[in-house]
């Protein structure tokens, strides 16, 4: 019909053939009900499939990371901080790079070209690090090369702000930020912490629109407080190092303890690494000497047999001992003393550290009762810190002791010991007659000790250990301006292949203010090499000067005069070893 | 009947829209909420660089080497010491 030429008739009905009507009908019916199937297929049948693809499309996946907690000293100064840094990764198969864009990208990342070359090579690959753990500065400028298909992953590092002081105690993490060493090993499961994912919905741009439900909210690590105090640890470490370099020592350990509460306050040995540095020292450097290396600890034992004596009542602090001119044998060995003495008090035995003197106190014990309180001193045992790789030390059973066994025993041969444990052993004469259980962290109640002497026979001990470091003793370098000192030194052999050496290990323990002990330091020098080698003349120095330091660092207040310091003319008694 | 039914859907339209805004202002909300998570989160991060970086300046070792070779300090011997010991009645409570 041509509406522009014939004009609508207006005039009546026009009739239509009734079909007409009918197809349309049917025509817009049948359209409805594709309709309605299709939307049934959409809606119905195929609807998760549908789903699915659309999720694909702007449905994500994402990983919130949880933070790894900081580890700090116990007055909150930070010893290890995860902070963001940018790994660089790249896709070969979409990287499109020239040449000059591959020099400047391996300058900024401190490759050599030729290496970034290499790792953009295969290009079926979809994923390749190009440098891991970037500085967020150095990163920002490999995106400002605007390269397609290189990208950034944000990822997390430990930074540990003492470096070589508290690196053994700290230990450090992998590159995935799991503790491999140290504390960061022991208390992983604290401290690392449980990454959340979330699933959301983004839009074109990237932004975030909204939250599709089913989250995994990130467990945070917590923060650890240990019982460290940051001053006295830099302090012991910087004492021990000198006194290593100084003697020419293969190593050295330290350990200070609070008597009162049996936190460690300081924990360093030498040599150390710097836990910053990613290229990884040789295994003997990583070693935390002081809890995973073993030595005899020599006449640092004395005070332990004398204190057993004590309190079984077999000797008094006057009683006088035979030491038959300084030499003693007992099943074909020869025991003896550098200074013949045909007898001397017990005091004396202590003061002069002599070892026929304490044999032949131990041998007024019977094996067990000896045994015992060694045991209950905490030889042979864990020190209870859980430092990993903890070395327990060996103290053989009383049953199969031989008499010179025994007699060895009592100054410090034929028994290991770690340092961590001799030192916490000592808690038994610093706090009245019970030993304390230790801990690296900081500790908010006190703790209870366990008793092993009577007050009255840690106190004597107490007593006999001041006159070391008087003239006369082995230690008078281990004196302290302004306080009273309590200590043994210790100096032994070192066992190669089952027979001693003439190498040796030098040791003090000592506490201090002696009248009310608020501090134990044990020093450990590990083969001086030097002329010196008696623990009075290598490691008692280095006590004195953490003590001393550390006292005043602690306000502690005097309990001696500050002339109280008093050299003998002459040489230090040197000790039999 | 055909007046409610009409009124009805006026209803419905209105619902409908109302949906349709507060879900756009939900999405945009969410967006800020994202923003400022994110900014707390950067927050964070920085709180933690500014920490390491107050831990790394104050070392001990750090400190006493700018006092002694910087400030020409020096520890003072023990008898340069003077402790005094607190009586009650000394401090006032704040």
């Amino acid at each position: 019909m041509n509406y522009a030429t014939q004009p609508i008739q207006t005039t009546g009905q026009i009739e239509l053939p009734a079909w007409r009507s009918r197809v349309l009908f049917v025509l817009l019916l049948a359209g409805l009900a594709t309709l309605l199937v299709r939307a049934v297929y959409l809606q119905g049948i195929n609807n998760d499939f549908l789903q699915q693809k659309g999720d694909a499309r702007y449905g994500r996946v994402v990983e919130l990371h949880a933070h790894r907690g900081m580890i700090t000293d116990r007055h909150g100064e930070p010893l290890a901080v995860s902070t963001p840094v940018e790994s660089v990764w790249a896709s070969p198969a979409d990287t499109a790079v020239t040449t000059r864009q591959i020099i400047q990208l391996a300058s900024i990342v401190g490759l050599s070209p030729e290496e970034v070359k290499s790792k953009l090579k295969d290009t079926s690959r979809e994923f390749v690090y190009l440098k891991r753990q970037l500085p967020p500065e150095q990163a920002a400028r490999v995106v400002k090369l605007g390269i397609p298909g290189v990208s950034l992953q944000r990822e997390y590092r430990r930074y540990y702000p003492g470096g070589d002081v508290t690196s053994h105690l700290i230990g450090f993490t992998d590159v995935d930020d799991n503790g491999q060493e140290g504390i960061e090993l022991a208390l992983q499961a604290q401290l690392g912490g449980k990454a959340g994912s979330q699933q959301v919905i983004k839009d074109r741009r990237g932004f975030i629109v909204e939250d599709a439900g089913s989250m995994r909210a990130p467990k945070a690590g917590g923060d650890v407080a240990l019982s460290i105090d940051s001053k006295i640890q830099s302090l012991a470490f910087r004492e021990i190092k000198q006194a290593v370099e100084r003697n020419r020592a293969k190593a050295g350990s330290i350990v200070v303890l609070d008597a009162k509460t049996g936190e460690v306050l300081a924990l360093a040995n030498w040599p150390s690494f710097n836990p910053n540095n990613r290229a990884k020292p040789s295994v003997g450097v990583l070693r935390n000497r002081s809890v995973t290396d073993l030595f005899e600890p020599g006449s640092t034992m004395k005070p332990f047999t004398v204190a057993t004596a004590l309190e079984a009542g077999k000797v008094k602090p006057g009683t006088i001992i035979n030491t038959g001119g300084g030499q003693m044998t007992l099943n074909g060995r020869t025991i003896h003393d550098t200074h013949p003495e045909r007898s001397l008090t017990v005091g004396q035995v202590i003061q002069r550290s002599s070892n026929v003197g304490t044999a032949r106190i131990a041998l007024g014990l019977s094996p067990e009762v000896f045994w015992r309180s060694l045991n209950e001193s905490g030889f042979g045992l864990a020190t209870g810190c859980e430092f990993p790789g903890e070395a327990t030390g060996k103290l053989r059973d009383y049953k199969t002791w031989r008499p010179i066994e025994q007699a060895t025993m009592s100054y410090g041969n034929g028994i290991s010991v770690n340092l961590l444990q001799l030192a916490r052993a000592y808690t038994v004469f610093a706090n009245s007659g019970e030993l304390l259980p230790i801990t690296l962290l900081k500790q908010e109640v006190p703790s209870v000790g366990v008793r092993v002497f009577s007050d009255t026979t840690a106190l004597a001990v107490r007593d006999m250990m001041e006159t070391v470091v008087r003239p006369g003793g082995t230690a008078p370098l281990a004196q302290i301006t302004g306080y009273r000192v309590a200590g043994k030194t210790g100096t032994a052999h070192k066992l190669e292949n089952g027979k001693y050496i003439d190498k040796y290990v030098a040791s003090f323990v000592g506490m201090a203010p002696a009248s009310d002990p608020r501090l134990i330091v044990a020093v450990m020098i590990n083969e001086p090499g030097g002329r010196d080698y008696y623990g009075g003349l290598v490691a008692a120095p280095v006590f004195s000067n953490v003590m001393g330091s550390s006292l005043r660092i602690l306000n502690v207040p005097n309990d001696a005069p500050l002339d109280n310091v008093m050299m003998a003319p002459g040489e230090v008694v040197g000790e039999e070893v | 009947m055909a007046r409610l039914n009409v009124l009805l859907l006026i209803i419905v339209i209105a619902c409908a829209l109302g949906v349709v805004t507060s879900q756009h202002k939900a999405r945009k909300l969410y967006v800020e909420l994202q923003k400022e998570k994110d900014r707390a989160q950067q927050m964070d991060v920085e709180w933690g660089q500014l920490q390491l970086e107050q831990g790394t300046l104050a070392m001990p070792a750090r400190v006493e080497r700018l006092a002694a070779v910087q400030l020409q300090m020096q520890t003072p011997h023990p008898r340069q010491i003077r402790y005094i010991r607190l009586e009650s009645g000394m401090v006032t409570q704040p």
